[in-house]
């Protein structure tokens, strides 16, 4: 997964070889490599600091495992770390435990507060709630309406005032939100410096007058070393309680996850990968960590790619497409191909002839997570021949593998669309060509 | 929505080609309001080095070791941090420095000089728009929530100031609310606006611009587009239909095509201009908010790897908080030492 970090970890270490024990020698180089990497991935400098300080005891005196590399044991000690600093638990929402649940977003100019309250309000909706934004940025041009149209989209009622200022307008939104039996507030605030003082001090009165049960600093992922003085600012002025992390749709390292984390130790509790309204996802701390180790260049996932999709198996894949005996069992395993060679977003528009029309094309990898549900929840007979799997045993499916039985229509429809699909298309590539439309099923564009 | 479905919809957008158009620009600002929005980091920068100085530093590795530390601090990156320290390292051998107070200076030297690779420099003619080049077609592009359009209310304030006479056009028609906010900045500015609806082809958007502009004799165009991550190729390749509508009816145009950078970004900043560059023909970097505590120095990465220009900060939320870049006072505000001694303790 790490092979770029870990083989220039391992270059390192060459030098002062033969020994089967890491030491303060021997990793000294290599963990200037790691150093490298964080400032790379915009974790700030004394946090890089600190990490690779802690990491360097850990890693001291470990024995050199005989089945890897010293660098592929640094790697994993480092990954380990990362992930356990980014918090292993998943951070949910507070729910208030009478009347309406108070959100309020903060953060700087731009950095998706308007985006997410919105994608918040859907979200809350989806799960069968009834929320209500309120409108209190009044300074940024238009930012009112451009809230009251993300509303219109996701049907969620906006509140705001005219004329009124940002605390007023919270205060009562709060009263109407309770007149109108809603039972989660979710408050927009303005862009601020953290040292415009009058901005800051605006925002600090919001929470007093309002006292959210969740305030939500919202970051761009793609900050950089100043993530740490802004991330403290907020959180000395209003102590929040979660952060979302915006705009990692795109190719940032995102290393102020971590900066963030170590510095105000409050969880990531959300990410945004879209401008969407369902381009919310939850944080998930091990995949941060790869993505802050930058693992896997495109070039060495071409090669495995290459090595795994080898031409005995695509021949194999064409063969069974031609005879249409493609099955949800082969199908799986094409879905297992696509995991273990890493992030699928990654892997997209890598195959020949597919790079094109794959662009832009983003993956979920929840829905990922779902199609194996399913498929792990049929039974090997169901798997070989699809055909069978009738009404009962979509219901057992359904309610094995935690989804609907609209979605294991929907898997079983496309699956057979694409086998289809599968058959028409003649010449080479074909088992590759499985491997993309796996992913298509589980692609969505922006 | 399965593969199949998605791959026709590819299809459709590809083929689906337009029409659009654009441009515009010119003269005078004064650099007096320049300093306003640098003071704080410049007060800090000027403190300590002044302590380091007064405390009779000499020039050492620690000393060394925590300049480059700024440096990364600010956000050049660790491999522009590494060239410039070590450009620094040599010339104190060389050339014998030996106290605190030479180091600073030094490494302004350095940065201005590697500024001024880049074109930076001639930014005094900035609002100069020969007749014959009328109407002078900007088209602003970059990421999401950087401050496109903010800028783009601030430099049609600055033309029109100039005596020339400025159309804005909207083809930001992805986000929430976009022509609002571009309204509002538009009147601000005393400046007309052309636009369609929200989903409308963006480069029809621009396309209708340059029209009107040339049919009404508009001396500058400036054109918004909606901000998009640097990874999606669709709508990056939207950027280059967009430039490409404009041409059919001024083959120039667009005559400038501004990247705006967010000062709060890292090293990430560097893959936006590589691919933005890669799509359409950037010819100046915007840097905003730099009225924050962010420094910015991603630029310096930028101007030394890329060699790009940089024509314009921002400093504020207001209309006349742009600036022209200037070099020299950039390289002295960057290296705010500020957190130094924070560091030193930690
Ligand atoms: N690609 C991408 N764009 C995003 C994401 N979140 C927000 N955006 C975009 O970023 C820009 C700024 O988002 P806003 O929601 O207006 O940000 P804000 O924090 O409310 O901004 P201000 O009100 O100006 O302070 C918009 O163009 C959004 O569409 C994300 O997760 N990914
Ligand atoms: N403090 C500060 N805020 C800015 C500056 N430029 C833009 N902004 C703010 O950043 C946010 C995003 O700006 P906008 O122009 O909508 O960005 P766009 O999405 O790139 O068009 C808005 O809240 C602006 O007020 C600046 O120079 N300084
Ligand atoms: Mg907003
Ligand atoms: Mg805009």
């Amino acid at each position: 997964m790490f092979e770029n970090l870990s083989a220039k970890l391992d270059a390192a270490i060459r030098r002062i070889s033969g020994e089967a024990r890491l030491t303060e020698e021997n990793i000294s180089e290599a963990l200037r490599e790691v150093r490298r990497a964080l400032l790379d991935a915009d974790v700030n400098f004394q946090v890089t600091r600190k990490f690779v300080d802690d990491v360097q005891k850990k890693a001291l005196g470990r024995n050199v495992v005989a089945s890897v590399t010293p660098g592929q044991m640094i790697v994993k000690i480092i990954y380990d770390e990362l992930v356990e600093l980014m918090g292993n638990n998943l951070a949910e929402i507070k729910m208030a435990p009478a009347g309406p649940t108070i959100i309020m977003m903060c953060g700087l100019q731009g950095s998706g507060k308007t985006t997410h309250s919105a994608k918040l309000a859907s979200y809350f909706k989806g799960k069968g709630r009834q929320p209500f934004l309120v409108a209190a940025d009044t300074y940024r041009p238009a930012a009112i309406d451009q809230l009251k149209t993300l509303g219109e989209q996701i049907g969620v009622p906006v509140f705001n005032l005219e004329g009124e200022t940002p605390v007023t307008i919270a205060e009562r939104s709060v009263v109407e939100a309770k007149r109108l039996g809603k039972d989660v507030i979710i408050i927009d605030t303005a862009g601020r410096l953290t040292i415009d003082e009058a901005m800051m001090e605006e925002v600090a009165k919001i929470k007093d007058r309002t006292r959210p049960n969740e305030i939500l600093f919202v970051v761009d992922a793609m900050i950089g070393q100043d993530a740490v003085t802004t991330a403290k600012a907020f959180n000395d002025r209003l102590n929040f309680d979660g952060v979302i992390l915006t705009k990692l749709d795109g190719d940032t390292r995102g290393g102020a996850a971590l900066s963030i984390r170590s510095v105000v130790e409050k969880p990531i509790k959300f990410i945004g990968v879209g401008e969407k309204m369902e381009a919310l996802e939850l944080f998930y701390p091990d995949r941060m960590a790869s993505r802050i180790l930058g693992m896997g260049d495109v070039v060495s996932l071409v090669e495995k790619a290459q090595q795994q999709y080898d031409e005995a198996e695509a021949r194999k894949l064409e063969e069974k497409f031609r005879k249409n005996q493609f099955t949800l069992e082969d199908f799986y395993q094409q879905l297992q191909q696509i995991k273990k060679m890493g992030s699928i977003r990654d892997l997209l528009g890598m195959l020949p002839g597919m790079d094109k029309a794959m662009k832009g094309v983003e993956v979920d990898d929840k829905a990922m997570g779902r199609l194996e549900a399913m498929i792990t929840s049929m039974t090997k007979e169901e798997r070989d021949k699809p055909e069978i799997i009738n009404a009962s045993r979509r219901k057992r499916i359904a309610s094995g593998s935690g989804t609907t039985i609209q979605d294991v229509n929907r898997l079983l429809k496309q699956f057979d669309e694409m086998r289809k699909m599968m058959r028409q298309l003649s010449g080479g590539g074909m088992g590759r060509m499985a491997g993309m439309a796996a992913k298509g099923l589980m692609g969505r564009k922006r | 929505m399965g593969l199949f479905d998605k791959l026709k919809n590819k299809v459709k957008e590809a083929i689906e080609e337009t029409k659009t158009s654009i441009r515009e620009t010119v003269d005078n600002l004064r650099y007096d309001r320049l300093k306003e929005g640098l003071a704080k980091t410049r007060e800090g920068l000027a403190e300590k080095i002044g302590v380091a100085a007064r405390q009779g530093r000499k020039i050492d590795d620690a000393l060394l070791d925590e300049l480059e530390e700024s440096l990364i601090m600010a956000d050049v990156g660790a491999d522009t941090t590494i060239q410039i320290s070590d450009r620094l390292r040599d010339r104190v051998k060389a050339e014998g420095f030996k106290e605190a107070s030479d180091l600073s200076r030094l490494l302004r030297e350095e940065i201005s000089a590697l500024l001024k690779r880049s074109p930076s420099a001639d930014n005094d003619r900035l609002f100069n728009i020969p007749e014959e080049k009328r109407p002078h077609v900007i088209m602003v592009v970059g990421v999401n929530g950087v401050g496109k359009t903010t800028t783009i209310g601030k430099l049609a304030y600055n033309y029109r100031n100039a005596g020339l006479k400025v159309l804005i056009g909207a083809a930001d028609t992805f986000r929430a609310a976009a022509n609002e906010q571009l309204e509002v900045w538009a009147e601000r500015a005393g400046v007309e606006i052309i636009g369609q609806g929200q989903g409308a082809d963006p480069a029809a958007v621009a396309f209708d611009t340059l029209q009107a502009a040339v049919s009404r004799g508009a001396d500058v165009v400036i054109i918004d587009t909606a901000g998009r991550l640097h990874t999606k190729s669709n709508l990056m390749q939207e950027l280059q239909k967009m430039s490409r509508v404009m041409k059919k009816i001024r083959e120039h145009a667009p005559d400038e095509v501004f990247l705006v950078l967010d000062a709060t970004t890292g090293q990430n900043a560097i893959q936006q201009a590589k691919e933005f560059t890669r799509a359409v023909e950037v010819t100046g970097l915007v840097l905003t908010k730099l009225d924050g505590t962010a420094k910015g120095g991603v630029v310096i990465a930028i101007a030394n790897e890329l060699s790009m220009p940089v024509r314009y900060i921002g400093v504020g939320e207001r209309i006349d908080d742009l600036q022209p870049f200037n070099v020299d006072e950039f390289a002295e505000a960057l290296f705010a030492f500020e957190e130094t001694e924070e560091v030193k303790e930690g």
